[in-house]
C-alpha cells in the first residue's frame, strides 16, 4: 500500500517533470528563433548593404533610377513627411487620450464609442489609407503628390496606435498622484502638465518612437500620396519619396537596384536604431527612467 | 465648532458605504476615527475636502459646517477648500520631483511667486515636521530618494506650507516602520492646538494616546455607521455599546 503509493507519485513526479522540462525547452526554443531571426535579418541587410555606403551616398543626389548617386534628396523628403505626421498625430493623440484617461465620466458613452472607432481604424490596411489619403487629401483638399499628403496620411495611420499608447501611459500613471495633488488645492490643469504628464513622460515616448518606426516603415499609404519624385523636395507642396518608397522602387521596378535597395535599407534600420537609441538617452538626461511599452525597465 | 457634520453619508455608484455620520469637532482638537476595515472612515474624509468629486461613481448626500456656516457657502471653489483642508494619505505619495519643488509647486499653485518667500516658507515647513536637519543640504534631491518615514514627514509638511485649519489624516502611519511611525505620531501630538486633526487610525493604542476626541465606526448592514463617540478617555474606559466595548478592548474587529 505504502509501497505502491510512494511509486505512483514517483510516476507522478517524473511526469511532472518532463512536462516541466518540455514546457521549459519550447520557451527557450521560441524565444531564441525570435532573436535569432531578428540577428539573421539584420546581418543579412547589413552584410549585403554597408558596402554600398558612403558619404557621398548619404547627401549626393539619385543618378540612373538609383543604381548610382545617393540617396540625399530621399533622406530629406522622409524627415519632412515625418516631421507633418508627427506635428499632426502627437497633439491629436496626446489630447484624445487625456480626454479619454480623465477620471470624471471616464466610462461614458462618447469614451467607448471612440476607442471602438480606433480599434476599426488600427485594423484598416495601410493601402486603405493610401486610397482615402490620395482621394481626400491629394484630390479633395487640392494638396497633390506631395509630402503634405503623404504627412497627413500617415497622421491619420499612426493616431490609432498613438493614441492607445498614450491613453495607456496615462493610465499607468497612479490615481495616488492625482489624489494628493488634488487634496493640495491644485488646479485639473496644473495637476496634468505638473504632475500627471513629467510621470507619463517616458512611456508617452516609447508610443512616439513606435509610431515613428511604423510611419518610417510605410510604403503603400505613401505610393498614392507623397509620390515618388527623387528630386530634392523646395516646399511641403512638392512630391518627395521616401526611404521605404525608394527601398521598394529599387527591389520591384529597378533591374540591379538590389544592392542598393539593400543600403537603403541599412540607412533606414540604422536611423530606427538612432532615434530609439537618442529618445533613451533623452529621457535618460530628463531624469527619467525609460520604461518599455512592453513593461520591461531598461 | 470648527468642522461638523450633520447625516453625512457616501455611496459609489449608488451603494452606501456609510449612512448619517454625524460628528463635531472643536478647533485645534485631534479627533480619531477608528474602526474595522471597509466601514466608511476614509470615505468620511474624502467627504469632507470633496476628495470624492475625482473619486469615480462617489456621491455624498448630508450637511458640513464650517465654522458654523454651510461648508459650499464658506468655499464655493474645491481648490480653495483644500487649501484649508489638508489631507495626509495611507502611503506617503511625494511628487517625483526634489524635495524642493514638492513644497513649492501647491505654493505656487496658490499663488506664491516670490522665491525669497517660497523658500522661507518651504524651510519653516521643514522645521515644522523636524526635517529641515535631514534634509536641508539636499533640497535638490528627488524626493522619491527619502526614506519611507521621511517621504510621510515631508508629505506634512507639504499640507502644512499652506497653513489649513483642519488635517485630515488617513492612517498616516500604518505603512511606516515603527521607529518612523513614532516620529509622525509626536509629530500629530505636537499639531494639536494648531490645527484640528481627523485622523483615521487602526491603531487603537495611538488613538487612545493622541486624541481629544474619538468616534467609532462600524458596519451594520452592510453600511457603514458611527455607533459612538465621545471624549476619547471616556469612550475607551466606559464605553456604552457592547460592541464597541469588545472592539476597543481587543476581543473584536
Amino acid at each position: 500500500m505504502n509501497d505502491s503509493g510512494t511509486a505512483t507519485s514517483r510516476v507522478i513526479g517524473v511526469r511532472h517533470h518532463r512536462r516541466e522540462v518540455c514546457v521549459t525547452v519550447a520557451v527557450w526554443t521560441a524565444a531564441m528563433s525570435v532573436i535569432g531571426l531578428l540577428i539573421w535579418i539584420l546581418t543579412d541587410i547589413a552584410v549585403r548593404g554597408l558596402a554600398e555606403i558612403d558619404f557621398g551616398f548619404l547627401i549626393s543626389d539619385m543618378q540612373n533610377a538609383g543604381r548610382e548617386g545617393g540617396i540625399g534628396p530621399i533622406i530629406l523628403s522622409t524627415g519632412l513627411i515625418l516631421l507633418v505626421c508627427l506635428v499632426v498625430s502627437i497633439p491629436l493623440s496626446f489630447g484624445t487620450a487625456i480626454a479619454l484617461t480623465e477620471r470624471i465620466g471616464q466610462e461614458t458613452g462618447f469614451a467607448c464609442n471612440v476607442r471602438r472607432s480606433l480599434d476599426v481604424l488600427a485594423g484598416v490596411p495601410s493601402i486603405v489609407f493610401g486610397l482615402f489619403g490620395n482621394a481626400f487629401f491629394a484630390i479633395t483638399l487640392g494638396l497633390g503628390y506631395s509630402i503634405l499628403s503623404g504627412g497627413l496620411t500617415l497622421a491619420c495611420m499612426v493616431l490609432p496606435i498613438l493614441i492607445r499608447t498614450s491613453e495607456q501611459a496615462l493610465r499607468a500613471v497612479p490615481a495616488e498622484y492625482q489624489y494628493a495633488a488634488a487634496a493640495l488645492g491644485m488646479k485639473r490643469t496644473t495637476i496634468l502638465f505638473r504632475v500627471v504628464l513629467p510621470v507619463a513622460m517616458p512611456a508617452l515616448a516609447a508610443g512616439v518612437v513606435l509610431s515613428i518606426g511604423r510611419a518610417l516603415a510605410e510604403t503603400a499609404a505613401l505610393l498614392f500620396t507623397s509620390g515618388y519624385v527623387a528630386r530634392s523636395p523646395e516646399s511641403l507642396l512638392d512630391s518627395g519619396r521616401s526611404l521605404s518608397v525608394h527601398i521598394y522602387d529599387l527591389a520591384m521596378n529597378v533591374p540591379g537596384g538590389g544592392a542598393r535597395a539593400y543600403a537603403t535599407a541599412c540607412v533606414l534600420v540604422a536611423l530606427l536604431l538612432m532615434i530609439n537609441l537618442a529618445t533613451a538617452f533623452l529621457l535618460r538626461m530628463t531624469g527619467v527612467r525609460h520604461r518599455s511599452t512592453t513593461g520591461g525597465t531598461c | 465648532m470648527l468642522i461638523a457634520t450633520e447625516n453625512l453619508s457616501v455611496s459609489y455608484n449608488g451603494r452606501t458605504v456609510l449612512r448619517d455620520a454625524t460628528i463635531e469637532a472643536k478647533p485645534g482638537e485631534i479627533l480619531a476615527l477608528v474602526g474595522p476595515s471597509g466601514c466608511g472612515k476614509s470615505s468620511f474624509l474624502a467627504a469632507i475636502n470633496r476628495l470624492t468629486e475625482i473619486i469615480p461613481g462617489a456621491s455624498v448626500r448630508g450637511r458640513i459646517r464650517f465654522d458654523g456656516r454651510e461648508l459650499e457657502t464658506v468655499f464655493p471653489s474645491s481648490v480653495d477648500l483644500r487649501r484649508h483642508v489638508g489631507m495626509i494619505f495611507q502611503q506617503p505619495n511625494p511628487f517625483a520631483m526634489s524635495i524642493r519643488r514638492n513644497l513649492e509647486l501647491p505654493l505656487r499653485e496658490h499663488g506664491i511667486r516670490d522665491s525669497g518667500e517660497l523658500r522661507r516658507i518651504a524651510e519653516s515647513a521643514l522645521r515644522d515636521v523636524g526635517l529641515w536637519d535631514e534634509v536641508s543640504d539636499r533640497l535638490e534631491q528627488s524626493a522619491l530618494e527619502l526614506s519611507g518615514g521621511q517621504q510621510q514627514r515631508l508629505c506634512i509638511a507639504r499640507a502644512l506650507a499652506l497653513k489649513p485649519q483642519v488635517l485630515l489624516m488617513d492612517e498616516p502611519c500604518s505603512s511606516l516602520d515603527p521607529l518612523s511611525a513614532e516620529r509622525v505620531e509626536q509629530l500629530i501630538d505636537s499639531m494639536r492646538g494648531q490645527y484640528t486633526v481627523l485622523i483615521v487610525t487602526h491603531n487603537l493604542a495611538q488613538a487612545r494616546r493622541l486624541s481629544d476626541q474619538v468616534a467609532v465606526f462600524w458596519t451594520q448592514d452592510g453600511v457603514g455607521r458611527i455607533v459612538e463617540q465621545g471624549e476619547t478617555e471616556a469612550v475607551f474606559n466606559a464605553p456604552s455599546n457592547p460592541i464597541v466595548a469588545s472592539y476597543l478592548s481587543g476581543r473584536k474587529g
